[in-house]
Parts: structure tokens; sequence; C-alpha cells
């Protein structure tokens, strides 16, 4: 299973890189939106299950990323989590709206990325409690 | 009570930095339950000294455990997906069919600690209970914790903790740094201190009780007497969700056992008979539907 790391912060993003590989996962990373959606057009068909997306990133922010995500027919298999310090009720209203299956707000522990990953029905069986 | 005010004040100021938890005066009680196994374990004498030794000391994987062992909360939301999910799409709808619609539903969440459970259920009744109303008793020993359920009131951490965020923008709104739960949900849950080792007092009939991840830390005639007394709380035709390490088996036989996927639910046997399997009979591994239970799963 791949999925895509999407963050601005280089820790951030060698960390949730990290728990995915621990948990059986092979990643991709992008500093960005746009980089994102690059590396989305490469990987072709072999579309990763899952994308982190932190909100506030340079050049392509995370919302306009997983809006630009729901208008592509052949992504709509990958499942989209909003990892971020923007904490408001608004903003989660606005990232479900977008397209966004789940919300996990930065910092948060790793039971509760793994808990997140549960929910989406991405935690591989030998992982899960 | 042998936690210094020093020691409590270099806890509460530890984990509000690193987990955004604040412990406010009278929490001195967590800090002591929560640390003391890691005090026993450090070889110190109390929790105080453990905490003024850690506190010379700065060892980050001793303060990672301390803010691990304030912050894990044994209860989480969803995160035990199965019980709720047999609940929402089995439990349930049998429950409205096989009861006049005027008649409350009444659901026990026995030692429930801050009340993630109470509210999943109420979040389950409120959205696929065809508005039928329904009570929801949450019981603990500790009163500490009734009066965080009756809040409905949960940090950043706790809410993180396996509630999907389409349920969570749906039923709370953000107070301050906390997560409130909806007025209609708070409505629907009762807090009250029951003792589960000891005769209860009067209670509801209940159509189903959850006791999940109590028993195992009673002994075996505590168990039984403990399943004993739900029984007699229990609606003839209720169900009892235990948690996965959990079951009535060889403590108190007079329950029938039901598999839904991976999940054994369990009813008073006698009362139902044909309604359950016979235990050893029943297949561990396969679903058993009884017909009645094959019939709410193919929607009807």
């Amino acid at each position: 299973m791949r999925a895509l790391v999407i963050d601005d912060s280089r820790t951030m993003r060698s960390l949730l890189s990290r728990q995915l590989v621990a948990l059986g996962y092979e990643t991709l990373q992008a500093g960005n939106g746009q980089e994102a959606l690059e590396v989305m057009d490469q990987a072709g068909a072999d579309v990763p299950v899952l994308a982190t997306v932190d909100w506030n990133m340079p050049v392509m922010d995370g919302l306009t990323f997983v809006q630009r995500v729901r208008t592509r027919q052949e992504w709509r298999s990958m499942s989209l989590m909003m990892v971020t310090t923007e904490a408001e009720y608004d903003q989660i209203v606005r990232a479900l709206a977008a397209g966004a299956h789940e919300y996990l707000i930065k910092p948060f522990t790793p039971e509760a990325f793994s808990d997140k990953l549960q929910l989406l029905g991405l935690l591989p069986e030998r992982a899960a409690q | 009570m042998t936690l210094s005010p020093q020691a409590f004040a270099y806890v509460s100021d530890l984990v509000r930095r690193e987990a955004a938890i604040v412990l406010g005066p009278g929490k001195e009680y967590l800090v002591e339950a929560r640390l003391l196994p890691l005090a026993r374990a450090a070889g110190a004498a109390d929790v105080s000294a453990y905490v003024s030794s850690l506190q010379r000391s700065g060892n980050p994987t001793q303060r990672m455990a301390v803010v691990e062992a304030l912050t894990t909360n044994e209860t989480s939301w969803f995160r035990d997906g199965e019980p709720f999910e047999v609940f929402r799409s089995t439990v349930l709808p049998e429950l409205l069919s096989s009861t006049p619609p005027t008649r409350r539903l009444n659901i026990w969440s026995a030692a429930c600690s801050s009340g993630q459970e109470a509210y999943t259920i109420a979040m389950l009744l409120a959205d696929h209970g065809q508005g039928r109303k329904a009570e929801i008793l949450a019981s603990d020993l500790s009163t500490e914790m009734l009066d965080r359920t009756k809040a409905g009131a949960y940090s950043q951490l706790e809410i993180g903790r396996g509630l999907p965020a389409p349920m969570m923008v749906k039923h709370f709104r953000r107070a301050g740094t906390q997560w409130q739960v909806s007025d209609q949900l708070r409505a629907m849950v009762r807090t009250q201190r029951i003792n589960l080792a000891t005769p209860f007092p009067p209670l509801p009939v209940f159509d189903v009780v959850f006791l999940r991840n109590v028993l195992i830390y009673f002994d075996a005639p505590t168990k039984k007497a403990i399943l004993q007394r739900v029984r007699q709380v229990l609606s003839p035709q209720g169900y009892l969700f235990l948690g996965g390490a959990e079951t009535t088996l060889g403590i108190d036989d007079s329950w029938g056992r039901t598999t839904i996927g991976r999940f054994t639910l369990y009813r008073p046997q006698a009362a139902t008979p044909g309604a359950n399997p016979p235990v050893a009979t029943a297949p561990l591994t396969t679903t058993v539907l009884p017909p009645r239970w094959a019939a709410a799963a193919e929607g009807r």
C-alpha cells in the first residue's frame, strides 16, 4: 500500500512517513499541493490509497489540493486525511465539505494517527489492536 | 494522599506543555493513581519521590511515560469499531422493530469512565434511532469520572481518539480548548454512581448493557456475581456486550452466545429458547444469524 505525505515541514513529512512505514506502507512525499498533484500524475494508475494533507503550505495549500483531487475521477479511491494545526470548527467543516475524509489536529499522538487510519479502514490487520 | 503540591505543579505543567491537557486543582488524585505504577516500577518510595527524581534528571523517556500515563484514556469513541457496528447494524434495528414505538429504550454503559462509550451510543441512537426515545445510564465508581461524563467536554487529544471527523462536527462544538458534546446527546445520558461489585441500587430494565473491559479486573466469584446481577436487570430479549477478551463461558453458563461477524454478543439463555444457539454447538468462527436477525440484516 502506498501513501502520499504532503507537508511543507520536512520534519513533519519524515515523522508521518516513519509511522506509515512502520505500519507497512510505502510512502511518497510532497512539500505542497502543487508538488503533490505532480507526484500523483507521475504515479499514474498506481494511485496511493491515502494522502495526509497539511493545510498551510506555500504554492498550493491543502484545501485546494483536496478540491483538485475531488475533480479527478481516477483519484476517487484515495482517502484524504487533513493533518494540520488548524483547529477551528468551521475549518474542519470546510475541509470535510471539500472532500476530506478525516481530520487530525497537530500535535497528535501515534495512537491518534493509527485510530484515524483504522476509521478509514487503512490500518493493516496486524497493526490493529 | 502523598502527592506534594510541587510534584503536582511539575506534572500538570509538563502535561499542559506536551499534550495541551489542563490538570486543574483537584486532579491530584488522578496524577497519583496514574503515576503510581510508574513510581513502583522505578522503585521510588511514592509518586512525589518519583516526580522529584524525574524533575532532577529530566529524562525524556520518563517524561514521555508520565505524559502518556496521564493522557492515555482506556475508553475511546469508535476505536473498537466492531461492537458499535454490531449495535448500529443489528441490535438497534431489532430493538426498534420488536418494541412498541412509544417505549423508551434503556441502555446501560457500565463503568463508563469519562463517558466516551455512553456518548458513542447516544450518537448512534441520534443518527439511527428513528427518533425513538432513549436513555443511556452511564455508571462508574468514581464520582470524578461521572462529573466528567455529565460535563461532556473533551480535550483535543481525547476527541482525537477514534471519533470520526464527520461525527465530531455533527455532535460537538468547540468551547475554548475543549470540545463540547451537543445538548441533544447530553440530555440522553444520565449518570449514577454504581459499584458493580456490590448489590445494584434499583435500576430500570435494560434493553442493552455494555459491560466492556470491566470483568477483567475482578476475580472469578465476583465476575459470576456481577453477571448474575446484570441478568436480573436485563430484559429477557436484551443484549450484553462484553470486551473482546471477556466471556461468560465457564463463569455463568446461563448466557447464550450469538456471533455477528467476528463479534460475540450475549443474551439471557433460558428466557429466549431457540433464540440462541447452544453454546456447545455454536461455531466460533462463522456467522450465526437467528432468523429475525437475518431479517434485520436483509433490511426487512
